[in-house]
């Protein structure tokens, strides 16, 4: 039983490997709040290893204990393995005494704060860069907001990728490898085993060499093509085509086998950014190994991203698989030493040392380089300004009034109803039919202050009066399992975190990401 | 935020003031949302306390999730029905159960925990398998959730609600419907569906959507390994039983000891043809057929069904219609969509299903077909028919004995079977608690 103990690994790590596993264990995420809502989310990151918490809460349990406490000690039970802390004091005191409080986290996740002390906590968390995820549960309504200004995203492992087999423009290595095979003269064992990718290339020369070196242009073209391969298929005595599944595995690959190679646009985009271009002693190791890749390309790589170096599995005998696929690692490898060179010649013009960026960094770089990504944020300050705020987001969506914006628009009328009343809409029955026409009033007031001009359906704001500021279990489950996996892309900087507004419709099931 | 409420009357000693106080918004307030049906009063709470009766399938990684939701909203009366016991690697989500707590049944850790946690909740496990029970154990269940891994388990599940149903002069008796509410989730993916048998699209309408799983073919793992996972299968499948390492035992997953063994001699094999790649981790992966899976994809969808079962149970909301699809790998995707149900489904479509076979067809065609047809994804169906009176038995895999005798048919065509065009033809399979009836259609 206690070899099983230590041993066991962590499943997670299949989704985001060991590294990923190390971030989590060195994170340190401070909750502010242990609402439903907040506890949920923290359970979420407690359960998969994060290295430790710290719950802000100036609240008491009903009679009982400070709520901070009473959720630190349910929530160490998960994984003895947390370490986890409680400060019994509100956001505000904090602010006002001790703003550089959370300046240690590598998170900060708030829960049900009013929209002052949002703020003020953005304005500081924005300036010391600490990544800020506002949360909120109210009635029937989710609510998330990512605040970061710069999050980089190496792995962002996109669920449909496109294989990189530069068919379209073979490498030297690969068309060495390719003369080796002689698809006429092969025996019949060999020719049904030959990988799909040799038998593309190889009709492809044929081919070019038949149409003026140009590949298949169209559907009719890319039929023909087909058509040939289908015709190389051996057929026996009494001229059957043989069962050959490599090549109905080549048909099947033709179309996206013949997409051209090219750098996707995403990642032109950040070769053309400020920080790629300035690169300076303050740049990050992502920023450096982009421009290195940038530079790569702009020489060796002959205007394409270094060769990613896998293929996909195939119908085919081991030795030519493992074959081919060498003939790709081993170019990949090249690759990523060449642009090693270039991060090399870069640190040492800032005046590093060469080890700041490890040879493994740079691999999985330069594996990953047409998936990169960065997430920049809005900050608070800018959402909410009159003269900074979305205006075209906000229009254009409610153009459908129905929208999951009417949502954002009448809990920032809610917000305005609790500076006005200092209490929010409908808590007791009693209250309810009279708080629609005075939340109704917040709300129009709110759309003045920013010129807009929208329809809110008055059932809406009859139904955020019903809420009555409730925070039922199911919806906190709903943001808390969502919130925590947002959190974990941004410590492990995998996967691609939301930009940057989450507004779940729990009565419909439905949800909208808005840019705010 | 306040949550104070008026003092009220405490129910039954469990309930302190304002404990109920969000939930009672819904259940006491009229809205411009709510179900037609729906007329706010103080006596739903008690139904939902009281009378409400949940079944919850499965206290895994949702199922937990699924008890603890549904416990916090106000129900009290729920049944758990698990067949599995704790192992270590539940324990970064399964969050009811405790390292002390492994090789423990599910149901009944799951249960403690809530009982003891969430005074008034009155969990009854069952460390049962779901075909353990009849239908007079279905029949007294106002909702059933599921948090399953199986698919097969889902069908079965769904053809047991279906059998349920009762039409008097083929129009459906609406209170012999039990709604399913359907949870799964697979690593940043999940989905939640809410089904009314014989009204909406059943687990049997979609089975498209579940696209069968991919084995990999015997030659590859006998002789031609490309991958890590093809050197791990050949281990597994052909070396095990081969030499039979720990005696008469068969590879248990969660034996340590096992994994080493197949490991060790996946990581031969790789060396043998060059390939890289065999870890630990994986190998224990591949084994296990473990699909990762992460705490946070299991509390979303857990919560989209715990508050279904909530809006069906109180008529507070109209409920989703009826499909619900997420995946959170690039920011968060979701998809709401009603799907439909399919007019000849085998399952709840009470149309016959046919057979279309020319008469020299072989029965093995036939058993193929009923396998591999996506619609009807059959895992080892024994096919029945009358012939002269008397009831025969043409094929059936699950008892040895009479899989020998009966496995000459698969050889012998339909007509020297001595079936006729427009013979019934009754299939049962794993799949499906009722047998499935099918017409043969003789094609020229």
């Amino acid at each position: 039983m206690l070899f099983m103990v230590t041993y066991m690994p962590t499943l997670c790590c299949r989704l985001w490997g060991d590294h990923g596993q190390d971030t989590l264990e060195n994170a340190h995420v401070c909750l502010i709040n242990a609402t439903a809502t907040g506890t949920e989310i923290l359970k979420n990151l407690v359960l998969p290893g994060i290295g430790a918490f710290t719950i802000v809460d100036g609240h008491t349990v009903t009679g009982e204990d400070n709520r901070a406490q009473a959720a630190t000690e349910l929530l160490q039970e998960l994984n003895s393995h947390v370490s986890g802390n409680f400060v019994e004091e509100s956001p505000e005191k904090l602010l006002d005494n001790n703003p550089d409080f959370f300046h240690r986290f590598t998170i900060v996740i708030a829960v049900q704060l009013p929209e002052s002390t949002s703020l003020r906590l953005g304005s500081v968390l924005w300036s010391a860069s600490i990544p800020f995820l506002v949360c909120k549960t109210y009635g029937l309504i989710g609510y998330m907001r990512l605040v970061v200004q710069e999050h980089t995203v190496i792995e962002s492992h996109p669920d449909s990728a496109l294989e990189d087999l530069r068919l379209d423009k073979p490498f030297a290595e690969f068309k060495n490898h390719l003369q080796s095979f002689d698809l006429e003269s092969m025996n019949k064992k060999d020719h049904s085993h030959t990988p799909w990718i040799i038998i593309i290339a190889k009709y492809l020369e044929k081919w070019l060499s038949e149409h003026n070196y140009k590949p298949p242009q169209n559907y009719k073209e890319k039929e023909a093509f087909r058509q040939l391969i289908r015709d190389g298929i051996r057929k026996n005595e009494n001229g059957v085509p043989e069962d050959e599944e490599n090549f109905e595995e080549a048909i099947k690959n033709v179309n996206t086998a013949l997409n051209q190679t090219k750098i996707p646009s995403a990642v032109e985009e950040l070769f053309n950014s400020e920080q790629c271009n300035n690169i300076n002693s303050e740049s990050s190791s992502f920023w450096v190994m982009l421009r290195a890749v940038k530079d790569f390309v702009h020489s060796e790589g002959n205007r394409d991203l270094p060769v990613r170096g896998t293929i996909p599995d195939m119908i085919a005998d081991s030795q030519k698989f493992i074959n081919l696929q060498n003939v790709y690692r081993t170019k990949a490898m090249q690759d990523a030493a060449a642009v090693s060179t270039h991060v090399q010649r870069l640190l040492q013009s800032l005046g590093k040392p060469p080890d700041v960026i490890p040879d493994n960094d740079i691999k999985l770089f330069c594996k990953n380089a047409s998936f990169l990504r960065v997430v920049r944020c809005r900050s608070l300050a800018e959402e909410y300004g009159v003269d900074s705020v979305n205006k075209d987001e906000i229009t254009s969506c409610m153009d459908n009034p129905d929208s999951e914006m009417v949502f954002y628009l009448i809990l920032r009328g809610v917000e305005r109803f609790y500076q006005q009343h200092s209490r929010y809409p409908g808590v007791y029955n009693y209250q309810v039919e009279d708080d629609i026409s005075k939340l109704k009033l917040c709300v129009n007031s709110v759309m003045q202050e920013y010129n807009l001009n929208v329809n809110i359906k008055d059932d809406y704001v009859h139904e955020f009066c019903r809420f009555g500021a409730s925070e039922p279990h199911t919806v906190a489950a709903f943001i808390g399992g969502s919130a925590a996996q947002e959190a974990i892309k941004i410590i492990s900087h995998q996967f691609v975190p939301f930009n940057n507004t989450f507004i779940y419709n729990a009565m419909l099931q439905t949800s909208a990401t808005l840019q705010l | 935020m306040a949550d104070a409420e008026l003092p009220m009357a405490v129910d039954g000693g469990y309930d302190w003031d304002g404990r109920w106080n969000h939930v009672r918004k819904f259940l006491e307030r009229p809205g411009p949302f709510a179900h037609p049906d729906f007329e706010p009063c103080t006596e739903s709470l008690q139904f939902l306390l009281e009378m409400c009766k949940i079944l919850v399938i499965g206290a895994g990684g949702l199922g937990c999730e699924l008890l603890k939701n549904l416990a916090l909203s106000g129900f009290r009366l729920i049944h758990v029905v698990d067949m599995d016991t704790i192992d270590i690697s539940n324990l970064n989500r399964q969050f009811l159960f405790r390292p002390k707590d492994v090789g423990r049944p599910k149901a009944e850790v799951a249960a403690d925990f809530i009982n003891n946690r969430i005074p008034g909740c009155k969990v009854v496990p069952h460390y049962k398998k779901i075909q353990d029970f009849d239908e007079s154990f279905y029949r007294q269940f106002h909702i059933i959730v599921c948090g399953l891994d199986s698919i097969i388990a889902r069908r079965w599940m769904n053809g047991m609600l279906i059998s349920l149903l009762s039409y008097e002069d083929g129009v459906l008796d609406p209170s012999s419907i039990i709604p399913l509410i359907d949870g799964g989730t697979e690593g940043f993916k999940g989905n939640s569906r809410v089904i009314l048998p014989g009204m909406t699209a059943c687990i049997d309408c979609t089975l498209e959507l579940y696209p069968p799983q991919i084995n990999f073919p015997m030659c590859t793992i006998a002789s031609m390994p490309r991958l890590p996972e093809h050197c791990i299968e050949y281990a597994r499948i052909l070396l095990w039983p081969k030499e039979k390492p720990f005696g008469e035992t068969s590879l248990d997953g969660d034996n340590p000891e096992h994994i080493q063994w197949v490991f060790k001699k996946s990581i031969e094999r790789a060396a043998e043809f060059h390939i890289t790649g065999v870890t630990y981790r994986l190998t224990q992966g591949v084994v296990k057929r473990i699909i990762p899976a992460v705490a946070s994809t299991n509390a979303v969808i857990a919560a989209a069904c715990s508050l279904e079962v909530f809006k069906i149970a109180s008529s507070a909301y109209i409920p989703l219609n009826n499909y619900l699809v997420f995946n959170d790998v690039d920011g968060l995707y979701t998809y709401t969509f009603e799907a439909e149900r399919k007019e000849n489904c085998s399952a709840c479509s009470q149309v016959p299903q046919n057979l279309q076979f020319p008469p020299s067809a072989k029965l093995q065609e036939v058993l193929e077909y009923l396998m591999e047809n996506a619609s009807l994804q059959m895992k080892s169906p024994a096919i029945t028919t009358t012939l002269e009176g008397k009831n025969k038995t043409l094929y059936l895999q699950s008892v040895k004995s009479i899989e020998e005798r009966t496995k000459p048919n698969l050889c012998k065509t339909l007509t020297e079977l001595g079936l006729s065009d427009g013979q019934e033809l009754a299939v049962a399979d794993v799949t499906t608690p009722q047998t499935v009836l099918f017409k043969l259609n003789f094609t020229t």
